[in-house]
């Protein structure tokens, strides 16, 4: 092999890598809590990162040619390793006073409507708030709120809270020919938008909801359907006829009900590299409307971080409970009591509770 | 009249906007002798060996930057001017597009020559719209003659300018937004590596320069880079533009060769004319709003006691605990009556209306910083917001990708850093704080050195 | 529909010709600007999506820059715009007196338009004329050393300059 090997050390842990490759990715190649958390970059995606700085580290050596360390904490996704560069991430107290501020900044105006937010359970901002955020908000301000934007009956979006990562927006670049959202205004205000008022259409427009960190993008589909925790993920595939899709996904089942399809997703929250050898994008079909088990080939269950929220619900065969209303209310359908889903809109449909600048109370139902 | 005059020297000449004016005066010289009689390698070094160091704030030494641009075979290579001029304090470069525009064209071509720009870009803040028209008359009469188009001089080198108007974002001065504007995008800046030099507009081999930087070029090779640099002190070569603004008597743009002493500067009759209306000098912000804020005391003396000097190193004497920075040249006065929460409120308004919204620290905290100083300004505040502003700068100084980030937390913090009294006042008393201003207070006392 | 006319079209040309041949996306800030000026000093959808198609680009691509700088306006304006600089420079010469001034004068709050359609108010930040403050940007040009007398002079000049074009 010709390739030129770096050492670099991270947090006192030594390893190999290619010349060219980021700080961040060998730190993942350590792994565990080497690895700086991650909000804005995404590796499947050219272009992407550097902008949410929750990856910054100390770099405290340069290289073995240049010892004098770098003033400035860096972006771990977007700068390469040096032979000999010397890294802090978790041993640095630069570096942790630095993330829990960035975690702040991404809280001040963030909902924190976690529990009406279909993300709940999987969102990497949860994770990066329970590792490195305070117990409680210095920010006494009304919180940022936008004009409700809507991208069609199968992506909700939640602008309220979005991180502005742009990994959407690089996705509808890169795997879609006609791009159709982006960022509009600027600063405090910008916002992931259309403009008009338009439908994403593309047929991989959809990966836009596996790539987004946050509750910002959502699946109509599954919308309000089912806590992730309580169903179950499990491998599959079809052989779909998109010659572009993989076609290998990942089930979320309770029971033997299909709840949702998404790509599949691996321990850095990026999706897996197909059995093809290209990412494994999935296509609107394959997401949005195959979501019977008879569509599908199950490959078996997927295997889950212990640490994961989802591996705590132990639903191993648990079927939906029996619906024993009706039978008191006489066959009657209880709309408005069991159907919660849609209580917001028709209670206090004036009410979007996403929008609201605070955490929904009882008295916003 | 005291000082050496390099670049304005002809301002008042009737008509100097003009190209036979101009050239009567000895203008286009510089051309005739880099394209006749030095190549490109030669005049990098001379504007090396001038020690000019960039004009539009970070002060980097232009003929390093020059000599860092990448030369692939086959691949166009830009030089690109600077003139999204939008610093709050700053309008230099106006001055001398709108009244001496064939001087910034004549360093143009004398600077394209040597970094071997073909098609070179004026990159203009979108609301000098009138002086898009100055630069593109000149432009125009400058190709008439022969300064401009294929083979000049017969030197077989071609060159082409072209005006492009930027359309409001201050952060399109920072280089890569400006490279990002430039191709018809958001003016979200980049991440470096890689660099302008390597890859910048359209991926190509980029130098951007600021306007006056670029001017200054045209005595650098008309006197020969070692003269420039005898003029100045240390490492501050050559001669400065400040635009003086705020509670003086004179505001304006002034040249000066970088020996003479802030006091001076604001007193004299030659330049600010000392402060408006008979008030005491009470702050000063040197070099353009992002730099930190001085009080008197350590705006005309050092924290060591002696005279500061409008140069770079003497302004930046003391590092932030005590000094400031000669920036862009940004001098903004503030008199007796003038509240610094007010005036900080005001500049963190600005940051927070042009923070592109890429990073998280800046989109967020810049709009954080406004509330709370709105507070503090409106009486609203509370003691401990004192603490949670001065964090709250902290966390987004050095976090960013571009200097935008530190470029908002410095003014926050330098106005905490040495007016925090003044601020405690305002939430002590809030009722008074609406009617009247704390004032001058012991700001302008000479400042205790330790024997 | 709404395109430009021919010296309109012979400008976005001259505009496009300055760069490279696929690098047309490069000419959008000058020629959102042209087509601001053109079509009723605003920016429509329908205008934007024509500069997109003139481009070659995505309209997104489009609206992104559009509403990222803010010298582009997104709504109908008034005919005479008073871009009143408000940042630290021209408050330390008392801009908040001017603007609040023009407040009182035309009845119109920042961002606000007369109702004959005439001026709107914005408050914008530093335009570079710190030296000459208070100031704002009217059309092409600032307006410098500002006073109410010279605020009454400029309302009464735009008034005058409306009826002599009409």
């Amino acid at each position: 092999m010709s390739e030129t090997l770096f050492k670099v050390t991270i947090d006192n842990i030594v390893i190999e890598v290619p010349a060219g490759t980021t700080i961040l990715n060998a730190a993942r190649k350590i792994g565990g809590e080497v690895a700086p958390p991650t909000m804005c970059y995404y590796s499947k995606l050219e272009g992407s990162g550097g902008k949410c700085r929750t990856c910054l580290v100390e770099v405290s050596k340069g290289s073995e040619k240049d010892p004098r360390p770098m003033p400035k904490l860096v972006a771990s996704c977007r700068t390469t390793v040096m032979d000999g560069m010397e890294v802090k991430n978790i041993t640095s107290e630069r570096v942790l006073t630095a993330r829990a501020g960035v975690v702040e900044f991404l809280l001040i105006n963030h909902p924190l409507d976690c529990p009406i937010c279909d993300q709940a359970g999987e969102c990497y901002l949860q994770d990066l708030s329970y590792e490195h955020g305070a117990d409680k908000s210095r920010f006494e301000f009304q919180k940022r709120t936008f004009k409700k934007v809507d991208l069609g009956d199968k992506i909700q979006l939640h602008m309220t809270r979005c991180i502005l990562c742009y990994r959407c927006v690089l996705v509808a670049n890169q795997l879609t020919n006609q791009r159709e959202h982006g960022i509009l205004d600027r600063g405090d205000h910008a916002q992931i938008a259309t403009y008009i008022q338009k439908n994403l259409q593309n047929d991989f427009i959809g990966n836009i909801i596996d790539v987004c960190p946050v509750g910002a993008l959502t699946d109509k589909t599954f919308r309000f359907k089912n806590r992730v925790w309580f169903t179950k993920p499990v491998d599959a595939h079809r052989d779909c006829n998109n010659p572009k899709c993989c076609g290998e996904v990942r089930l979320w089942m309770r029971g033997d009900e299909v709840y949702r399809v998404t790509g599949r997703i691996d321990e850095w929250g990026e999706v897996k590299d197909a059995s093809n050898g290209k990412p494994g994008w999935i296509c609107n079909e394959c997401r949005f409307d195959k979501k019977k088990v008879s569509d599908w080939v199950i490959e078996g269950p997927t295997n889950v971080n212990r640490h994961s929220v989802i591996s705590q619900g132990h639903y191993v065969n648990s079927v939906l409970p029996q619906e024993t209303l009706p039978e008191v209310l006489n066959g009657r359908q209880p709309k408005l009591l069991m159907d919660i889903h849609n209580v917001s809109e028709v209670n206090k449909p004036n009410i979007e509770l996403s929008a609201l600048d605070r955490p929904a109370h009882s008295t916003d139902f | 009249m005291g000082s050496i005059k390099l670049l304005l020297e002809k301002a008042h000449v009737e008509g100097i906007r003009y190209y036979d004016v101009y050239r009567r005066e000895g203008g286009y010289r510089s051309v005739e002798k880099a394209l006749k009689t030095m190549s490109p390698e030669t005049i990098v070094e001379e504007v090396k060996k001038s020690g000019l160091r960039g004009r539009g704030g970070a002060g980097f030494p232009a003929g390093m930057k020059w000599s860092f641009i990448a030369k692939p075979e086959g691949v166009p290579r830009h030089l690109v001017c600077n003139a999204d001029e939008s610093e709050p304090g700053t309008f230099k470069d106006r001055y001398l597009m709108e009244f001496i525009p064939h001087l910034l064209i004549e360093g143009l071509i004398v600077s394209s020559f040597a970094l071997g720009s073909n098609d070179t870009y004026i990159y203009i803040r979108g609301e000098y719209a009138w002086i898009v028209d100055i630069l593109e008359q000149a432009i125009i009469e400058a190709k008439n003659n022969g300064w401009l188009g294929k083979n000049i001089l017969g030197s077989g080198f071609d060159c082409n300018i072209h005006v492009q108007r930027g359309a409001g974002a201050y952060i399109c001065g920072e280089e890569t937004a400006l490279i990002e504007s430039l191709e018809g995008k958001r003016g979200n800046p980049r991440i470096k590596p890689p660099f302008p030099a390597v890859q910048g507009l359209w991926m190509r081999p980029t130098v951007v320069n600021n306007v006056e930087t670029l001017a200054a070029v045209v005595p650098i090779i008309n006197m020969g880079g070692e003269e420039y640099a005898k003029i100045g002190v240390g490492r501050s070569t050559g001669t400065k533009l400040i635009s003086a603004c705020g509670n003086i008597n004179k505001p304006g743009v002034y040249e000066i060769d970088m020996t003479i002493s802030v006091e001076e500067f604001i007193y004299s009759d030659e330049y600010c004319g000392g402060i408006a209306n008979g008030k005491r000098l009470k702050a000063c912000i040197p070099g353009g709003s992002s730099v930190p804020i001085l009080p008197a005391n350590l705006l005309l003396k050092t924290a060591k006691g002696e005279t500061r000097f409008m140069n770079y190193e003497s302004l930046s004497d003391g590092g932030f605990a005590s000094g400031s920075m000669m920036g862009s040249g940004g001098f903004i006065v503030l008199d007796e009556d003038q509240c610094v929460v007010k005036n900080t409120y005001t500049l963190a308004r600005f940051y927070r209306h042009e923070s592109c919204g890429q990073c998280s620290p800046c989109r967020e905290g810049t709009g954080w910083m406004e509330k709370i100083l709105w507070n503090i300004e409106s009486g609203k505040g509370k003691m401990s917001d004192i603490d949670l502003l001065w964090d709250v700068q902290s966390k987004i100084e050095g976090n960013t990708i571009c200097p935008l980030g530190d470029a908002a937390a410095w003014p926050v913090a330098a106005a905490i850093r040495h007016f925090r009294d003044e601020f405690e006042w305002h939430i002590t008393n809030k009722e008074e704080a609406q009617k009247r201003n704390f004032g001058l207070a012991h700001y302008a006392n000479p400042i205790h050195v330790p024997a | 529909m709404i395109q430009f006319n021919d010296t309109q079209m012979a400008e976005f040309k001259r505009l496009v010709n300055r760069y490279p041949a696929d690098k047309k996306k490069s000419a959008l800030l000058p020629v959102l600007h042209l087509a601001q000026d053109s079509f009723g000093g605003w920016l429509s959808t329908e205008t934007m999506d024509y500069v997109a198609a003139l481009l070659e680009i995505k309209p997104i691509e489009v609206y992104e820059v559009a509403t990222f700088y803010s010298m582009y306006n997104l709504k109908p304006v008034g005919k005479y715009m008073f871009e009143v600089c408000q940042t630290g420079p021209c408050m330390l010469r008392g801009s908040d007196d001017i603007i609040a001034y023009i407040n009182e004068k035309l009845g119109i709050k920042p961002g606000e338009t007369t109702a004959d359609g005439m001026f709107t108010l914005k408050t914008v930040e530093c335009l570079g004329a710190c030296g000459y403050a208070p100031m704002m940007q009217l059309g092409k040009h600032y307006k410098e050393h500002l006073t109410k007398q010279k605020i009454d002079e400029i309302i009464e000049d735009c008034k005058k300059a409306a009826i002599n074009n009409n």
